[in-house]
């Protein structure tokens, strides 16, 4: 086919469909980029129709993808400070560039906000109009039929004699059962049905706005803090409990739920044979809560993706290990420091390190004020030949390893310290007899005598901890039925077909009545033939018999077309 | 105990030896579809060239439907309804597959189906068996991440195929990326089934993966045939320019579908399953919601979903606009596979995030491929 005739039968095509065809869906009409006319009210004009543009919605959706990457490989604050701080100290030179660009943190910067809110300006000038037409094509009527059937993408004719009259009634019932809408326009009946597309079609965009404005919501509102808790002790829900917090731009702490909690008792539960041996099969943490300030106490058991939720604050387990009980003595045996430790877990059988620090109240054998530390390695389960690792996530065969100092902490300069880490630079170790770094392995109940009086330090026993992640985030509940709604919206969209049909009887030149049926969809699709062919099938059947065929061409208008159809 | 232990490892060795018997017929699957496309290649059939140089248009007949005439028993004949391509597409014959019509290249491409068939279900066995020696879904890792995808994406065409859809000539990329795809999984991803393996008791987990996987699958099968499309387009339009394309290139993509019906193709199965990838990442989030206390929080993972959504998301907008149907279009949806499989290997290789190892002080979130 010659490219001249092509756009001459396409150009044939656009005219014969005229109305027909048009606003079979709401999309709105691609326009050339027209130079607009001049002032500032036809520029803002064509800002917002270039705005509103599928075009421009395609290039916003593209630029949201592309803006989303580099988050993805460059270490972001809100999600790892530490790594931040680790990417800082290697790349001097990158580190400030990052910084000015926002790459730090890409999805609450300047540039992928614009992106996302540009977008998402043009989807609401994109539904509002489509939205309006819509409403306006539900109002109105199927459009008339085509002049020329035959030209549409599914045909079918057939002679017989049934009266015009007859043959469009039967037609009109017949689509109207089959839940077309349908009437009767001049020699045609016009029918559609599918609108429902469209239905989804609007209601995925809209879904979309909602899902954007509940996040966007719930980014500025929300809090998040962790509360680390050793068995016995308690929380209640105020900022000076947590160990740390995360609020929200707009979130006050007046907003903070109350209620309080204690942690009776965690337990963990481990494979202990197989091929999965250590692995986790319980973790869970028995709590006491109540809500508000003054309520009753309730018992309740919080696992790992099972938070307690009190008013729209969630409760979720996220850690645990061990905390020894440790009592330190001094020279005269007067106890000067008795607490449960916790120690971090280093791997998955929670081999764990950390430091028990005595701050006041000790005094050496010369009756001088010092401060006492000890560098803490606990094995929960201690296997001969593995001095450094733990064999087994719970507590079978705990060993307590520690390494103690005396001197000056160095709290006093004001310094904020890490409580797992010990600063040495004031602190000197306890020697043994031989003069080296003073070590020793305590199992439960077992006492460590420090050299020359300087006292004692006792591993009573061991409790766990767990760790309690405390967050708000409001508007998940509209986030949640946004993205249903969207679901169900983009099905409708994609698997409901919007499709029309046409049925013409007219007398033909011989008296006997020529019956035409067309299909059209929005796009291609096998559905609409197929359809076409069932309701001609019971047209056919029910309301217009097959008269015989006359000699000639049944259908004169065009010779080429329907030869394959009236094929016998 | 112990004797647990050891069904679970007999069960582990029986799932290798699947999987490599799986492996080895799979690739006489990939012989048998070679040898079809090769005797195919003996038949001249040149209908698309035919096509493009007639002038009318041709029509499909539809579904028959006998009508009895009231009274009588005499079957008439019905009306026949005539398909037309919309204007702009070009009307051309589908190909008739790789035999090409021969009938030796039919039986070899039926042997090859037959074969796929086995292996699949060889495969399937030896995904189940890994199942049950590590007590758990078969997706705690990147092997078994493999072999599960593969054996879904096997499981796509075959279903395709028994719904009689024309998806026959996939069979031979199907067999060659699944083969490198368990290549890649029994030499350099292997994991021995004694992994430490996390216990995370949400069923949304356990949707969310399955969901994953089997959407990879589909984006697969789309992204196969939009690339044999722009292979097809290109071909096509040669031809209909006057242009005469090399031997092996008439010959391999004469077989093929006609450009316009793989487009449609790759077009519904992409659309069909974008859905379900938007199902995906939202049971993500509510599983995240329920593990981590944020159903949201740009998590490389996470990240990479959203752009895949929103690359295939520009995918089906580009179709609906004007300027940008077609080979334009095509190019968009290569991109949005490109992410998917980004997402998979290259999240998992070079990124790290909570999806890849354990953070939370659980160590429960380790080595979930997803
Ligand atoms: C927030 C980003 C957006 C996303 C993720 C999105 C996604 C989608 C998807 C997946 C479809 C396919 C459904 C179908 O083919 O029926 C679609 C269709 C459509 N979108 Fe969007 N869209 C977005 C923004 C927009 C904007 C800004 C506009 C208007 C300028 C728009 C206008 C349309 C139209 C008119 C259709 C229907 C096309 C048709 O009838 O086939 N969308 N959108």
């Amino acid at each position: 086919m010659s490219n001249t005739t092509t756009d001459h039968a396409e150009q044939v095509e656009e005219q014969d469909l005229g109305a027909a065809g048009s606003q079979l869906s709401t999309t709105p009409k691609e326009e050339l980029a027209n130079v607009p006319a001049m002032g500032v009210v036809g520029w803002a004009r064509w800002f917002w129709r270039q705005l509103t543009s599928m075009r421009v919605a395609l290039l916003l959706l593209l630029l949201l993808a592309l803006g989303a990457i580099p988050g993805s490989l460059i270490p972001q604050s809100g999600t790892d400070e530490t790594k931040v701080a680790d990417f800082r100290d290697r790349h001097e030179v990158l580190a400030p560039i990052y910084d000015k660009l926002g790459l730090f943190n890409v999805y609450s910067s300047v540039w992928f906000s614009a992106v996302y809110i540009l977008l998402f300006v043009s989807l609401i000038g994109c539904i509002v109009p489509r939205t309006w037409q819509f409403v306006g094509q539900l109002r109105g009527r199927p459009p008339g039929a085509p002049k020329r059937l035959n030209r549409l993408p599914a045909y079918t004719t057939w002679r017989t004699e049934a009266e015009p009259e007859q043959v469009r009634e039967a037609a009109l019932a017949l689509l109207k059962k089959r839940r077309f809408r349908a009437h009767v326009a001049g020699d045609a009946v016009a029918a559609e049905k599918g609108y429902l597309r469209e239905v989804g079609n609007l209601a995925f965009h809209i879904a979309l706005i909602v899902m954007l404005v509940a996040f966007a919501w719930g980014q500025l509102f929300k809090m998040e803090g962790n509360k680390l808790i050793v068995e016995g002790g308690g929380f209640s829900n105020t900022l000076t409990q947590y160990d740390d917090f995360k609020p929200g731009t707009l979130f006050g702490t007046d907003d903070l739920t109350p209620f309080s909690f204690n942690l009776k008792e965690f337990t963990g539960t481990y494979e202990t044979s197989g091929p999965n041996k250590g692995t986790p099969r319980t973790y869970q943490a028995d709590l006491t809560y109540s809500e508000g300030a003054y309520g009753e106490d309730r018992r309740t058991v919080v696992k790992v993706n099972k938070p307690l939720e009190i008013d729209g604050t969630k409760v979720y387990l996220t850690a645990h290990g061990y905390a020894p009980v440790i009592t330190v003595r001094d020279g005269k045996g007067k106890v000067v420091f008795s607490d449960a430790v916790p120690l971090l877990p280093l791997d998955s059988n929670v081999t764990s390190s950390g430091v028990i620090k005595v701050y006041d109240g000790y005094k050496n054998a010369k009756g001088v004020s010092e401060q006492l530390a000890f560098q803490a390695a606990f094995l929960p389960t201690y296997a001969a030949g593995n001095e450094v690792s733990s064999s087994f996530p719970a507590l079978i065969n705990p060993v307590l390893n520690l390494e103690p100092y005396h001197g000056d902490l160095g709290v006093n300069a004001g310094i904020p310290q890490n409580v797992y880490q010990l600063n040495k630079k004031h602190m000197k170790g306890f020697k043994d007899s031989k003069g080296k770094q003073m070590r020793e392995n305590l199992r439960p109940g077992e006492t460590m005598q420090l050299p020359n009086g300087a006292g004692s330090v006792t591993y009573e026993d061991t409790k766990e901890w767990a760790n309690f992640q405390i967050t708000r985030q409001p508007a998940s509940g509209w986030a949640l039925a946004g993205s249903v709604a969207a679901i169900l919206g983009l099905a409708g969209s994609l698997f409901i077909q919007r499709r029309r049909v046409w049925v013409r009887a007219v007398q033909g030149a011989d008296g006997v009545t020529v019956v035409e049926m067309a299909g059209l969809g929005r796009s291609e699709s096998a559905k609409v033939p197929e359809e076409l062919g069932d309701l001609a099938g019971t047209l056919y059947e029910e309301g217009a018999p097959g008269a015989p065929d006359p000699a000639e061409d049944p259908d004169p208008t065009d010779p080429a077309a329907p030869a394959e159809g009236a094929e016998k | 105990m112990t004797l647990a232990a050891a069904t679970n490892e007999s069960l582990a060795n029986l799932s290798n030896t699947l999987i490599y018997s799986a492996m080895a017929v799979y690739t006489l699957a990939f012989f048998a579809y070679i040898a079809e496309w090769l005797f195919g290649s003996r038949s001249k059939v040149g209908r698309t060239a035919a096509a493009l140089t007639a002038t009318r248009t041709k029509g499909a007949a539809a579904p028959a439907v006998t009508v009895r005439k009231a009274g009588g028993t005499a079957v008439l004949e019905r009306p026949q309804v005539v398909v037309r391509a919309t204007s702009g597409s070009r009307d051309v014959p589908d190909g008739p597959g790789a035999h090409g019509g021969d009938e030796q290249g039919d039986l070899y491409g039926r042997i090859a189906v037959s074969l796929t068939v086995l292996a699949f279900l060889i495969a399937f066995g030896g995904v189940l068996s890994r199942a049950l020696s590590v007590q758990r879904a078969p997706w705690g890792n990147m092997y078994e991440f493999n072999i599960t995808f593969s054996t879904v994406a096997v499981g796509v065409y075959l279903t395709l195929l028994a719904l009689k859809k024309n998806v026959r000539w996939l069979g031979l990329f199907l067999t060659t990326t699944v083969l490198l795809d368990l290549g890649l999984a029994v030499t350099v991803l292997y994991t021995a089934s004694d992994q430490l393996v996390p216990a995370l008791h949400s069923y949304w987990l356990y949707i969310h993966v399955s969901t994953a996987i089997l959407c990879g699958a589909v984006f697969y099968v789309g992204a196969v045939s939009t690339l044999l499309y722009l292979f097809r387009d290109s071909y096509e339009n040669k031809l209909a320019g006057g242009g005469r394309p090399g031997r092996f290139a008439s010959s391999v993509l004469e077989r093929l579908p006609a450009a316009a019906s793989l487009d449609k193709f790759s077009y519904r199965v992409n659309a069909a399953v974008f859905p379900l990838w938007t199902f995906t990442i939202i049971a993500g989030a509510i599983w995240a919601g329920d593990a981590w206390g944020r159903y949201w929080g740009w998590d490389p993972k996470e990240t990479w979903s959203f752009i895949t959504w929103v690359a295939y998301a520009c995918y089906l907008h580009a179709r609906a606009t004007a300027g940008w149907k077609g080979r334009k279009a095509a190019y968009l949806a290569l991109l949005a596979f490109g992410c998917w499989l980004f997402n998979y290997y290259g999240v998992n290789i070079f990124v790290s995030g909570k999806h890849s190892y354990a953070d939370v002080g659980l160590g429960a979130l380790q080595a979930v491929g997803f």
